[in-house]
């Protein structure tokens, strides 16, 4: 499923069509949100320098990296960054946003890039303005092209910081005209929706064509910060996330898909959703031989079983049974008792109404008749 | 000798090199427990003697909160002389109090709002290519960014520029950057933006919190040391989270697991 999105981005824009976009979304929770961005990133590098995708270039508006970590990035993964052709540009937002360096350097220049990445990448000292930093992204997908025709990609790491910096009407403005450019491939970016209102979200939601949501594989009872509560599932959170994509077509119908991502030592990987259980979400039932649950009409079954000592309620009085005689042998009791009053005779097989003084009269007459 | 908060932190390891250099750490603590103690910890641990080898390390302390006086007198009884680490520059103090650093003070036209912090952070930049000029490990420790706020008059954007600035002297000239924060003062918010923005924004985060079962003469709280990209037992990258409790003594602090303290 991540294949998906990343064929899609490598194979651009179609005739007549806006670029497809992507929006990468993650939280505190399921912080891997940038590992995601970091192999769409490495994916799309990959397929351009094999000239296999629509695009021949990418431009990378960097806000929380440097640039020369993006080249040790790329370089970590067999990218090489200074080859012959040139195929990537970076606009460093990240060393000097707002000209405070420059200012305290007066002429000097202000250097937080390897020479390697010093060779890709181009600082802007004014982020607030959000036209001028479209533009200059656009100039340098042009300069990836030369004299030649083609496409070019976008990749900004962070829409957050571009909020903290600009409007959101503004911020919007610069995805929709990056999109919307004609010699755009694909455009991608990384936001944390748990900084964002939902409304906000929502917008660049609806300018995606494709939106990866990252959540976490089991849900912690604090939403959304790290709390002493949920210690192991923090840890776990930060290796593995669920990893759901929504697709839009251009007939206007929605794909729904799930992975599960997992950060493993060879590096990211994608994998199905587990349908037993076992790992993901729902029921933490063990993987045994036998079936712990019952079936339904196992359930009805035990529902229509009445349990001794229990109290029915069905409507008369209720009456215990104590184990040692029945009622009906109380009822006979009682009956018996009242018929001995008026008369003399003794019963002497029934103990119930033996009486001395009628046994006494008896023997004195000579016997029971 | 290492303790837990050391292991936590990836202090207890024999290199020369400073296990921080290039990370950002958050202490997060609150009203019932101080997290302050944690600060004063590493930067004892920063200029506590050390192998020749590691002798060119200098801090930066940028101080909202108290004077010089105060961590003189907190430092001197973990082991740790402050003034004499200032004599021999490697301990510099910005006295945000007074905006006073060393050698010169704050013009009066910068002395309120954002402006202040980007004053302070010219000084500050200007002191670490000084100090990294001379092949210095530099760690920047900020008391506290709560104070830091209400300086640059309640604007969490400047606050989180500057902080920002201060992350990429990260990667410029690998710093460690140590900031203190106070978490329950962004507690009535729905969605704390700037813990959350700090969050993300750290390497280290260290919380120190009270004890779910209420305070005690033993065990004056817990902390918990989550520890982005270090790797588990296996070397499969991820985040290792720390938890034990703590006593503060007079000249120390004692950390050890729940339970353990006899």
């Amino acid at each position: 499923m991540a294949e998906s999105i990343c064929r899609a981005l490598r194979d651009g824009a179609l005739e007549g069509e806006h670029a497809p976009a992507l929006t990468i979304k993650d939280s505190i929770d399921a912080p891997l949100g940038f590992d995601v961005f970091a192999h769409v990133l490495a994916q799309l590098s990959s397929h351009i320098l094999a000239g296999k995708s629509q695009s021949r270039g990418l431009v990378l508006v960097a806000f929380t990296r440097s640039p020369s970590f993006y080249v040790d990035l790329l370089k970590e993964r067999g990218l090489e960054v200074n080859s012959s052709r040139k195929w990537i540009q970076i606009l460093d937002c990240y060393s000097d946003p707002h000209g405070w360096k420059d200012r305290i350097m007066g002429q000097g220049k202000v250097d937080d890039a390897t020479k390697e990445a010093s060779g890709v990448s181009r600082l802007c000292k004014d982020v607030k303005d959000m036209d001028k930093l479209c533009s200059l992204a656009i100039e340098l997908g042009k300069g990836l092209l030369g004299e030649g025709k083609g496409r070019f990609s976008f990749a900004l790491d962070s829409v957050n910081e571009m909020l903290r910096y600009a409007s959101v009407h503004s911020v919007a403005r610069v995805l929709s005209d990056l999109r919307s450019h004609d010699l755009a491939s694909c455009v991608f970016w990384l936001l944390h929706s748990d900084l964002l209102e939902d409304k906000v979200a929502a917008v660049f939601d609806y300018m995606s064509s494709m939106v990866a949501s990252l959540e976490s594989a089991i849900r912690a009872s604090n939403g959304l910060r790290i709390s002493l509560e949920n210690l192991s599932l923090t840890e776990q959170n930060f290796r593995r996330a669920k990893f759901s994509i929504r697709f839009k077509r251009r007939n206007g119908r929605v794909r729904l898909m799930s992975e599960e991502v997992s950060i493993e030592r060879s590096g990211i990987t994608f994998s199905s959703v587990s349908t037993d259980g076992g790992t993901m979400g729902g029921s933490l039932l063990p993987k045994v031989q036998f079936n712990l649950q019952l079936s339904e009409k196992e359930q009805m079954d035990r529902a229509k079983v009445v349990l001794p000592f229990e109290h029915q309620g069905n409507g008369e009085p209720i009456e215990i049974y104590d184990g040692r005689r029945s009622l009906a042998d109380k009822n006979n009791e009682a009956a018996g008792t009242m018929q001995m009053k008026d008369s003399s005779k003794v019963c002497l097989h029934c103990w119930c109404c033996y009486r001395i003084t009628d046994v006494a009269s008896n023997y004195s007459n000579g016997g029971i008749s | 000798m290492d303790n837990l908060l050391d292991r936590a932190l990836g202090l207890d390891g024999r290199g020369d090199r400073w296990p921080l250099l290039g990370k950002v750490v958050l202490v997060e603590d609150c009203v019932e427990t101080g997290g302050a103690f944690v600060v004063h910890h590493i930067i004892k641990r920063f200029l506590s003697p050390q192998p020749a080898a590691a002798s060119n390390h200098s801090l930066i302390l940028v101080a909202f909160s108290q004077p010089l006086s105060h961590y003189d007198r907190v430092l001197r009884k973990l082991g740790c002389n402050l003034v004499a680490q200032r004599d021999h520059d490697r301990f510099l103090f910005f006295d945000m109090l007074n905006l006073r650093f060393p050698g010169e003070e704050f013009r009066d036209d910068v002395k309120t709002g954002s402006s202040v912090l980007v004053s302070l952070f010219e000084k500050i930049y200007n002191a670490v290519r000084a100090l990294s000029a001379e092949k210095n490990c530099i760690t920047i420790v900020i008391d506290d960014i709560a104070l830091m706020e209400v300086v640059a008059n309640g604007s969490s954007d400047s606050v989180l520029d500057f902080l920002h600035y201060c992350r990429t002297l990260t990667s410029e000239f690998d710093c460690s950057v140590v900031a203190l924060n106070h978490g329950d003062i962004y507690s009535t918010t729905e969605k704390p933006m700037l813990m959350l923005n700090l969050e993300y924004l750290s390497n280290i985060l260290v919380r120190a919190e009270p004890l779910a079962t209420g305070s005690a003469v033993d065990v004056h709280g817990q902390l918990m040391v989550f520890n982005k990209g270090e790797h588990d037992g296996q070397g499969t990258p991820g985040s290792k989270v720390h938890n034990f409790h703590f006593r503060v003594k007079e000249n120390s602090v004692d950390f050890f697991y729940p339970g353990g303290r006899g």
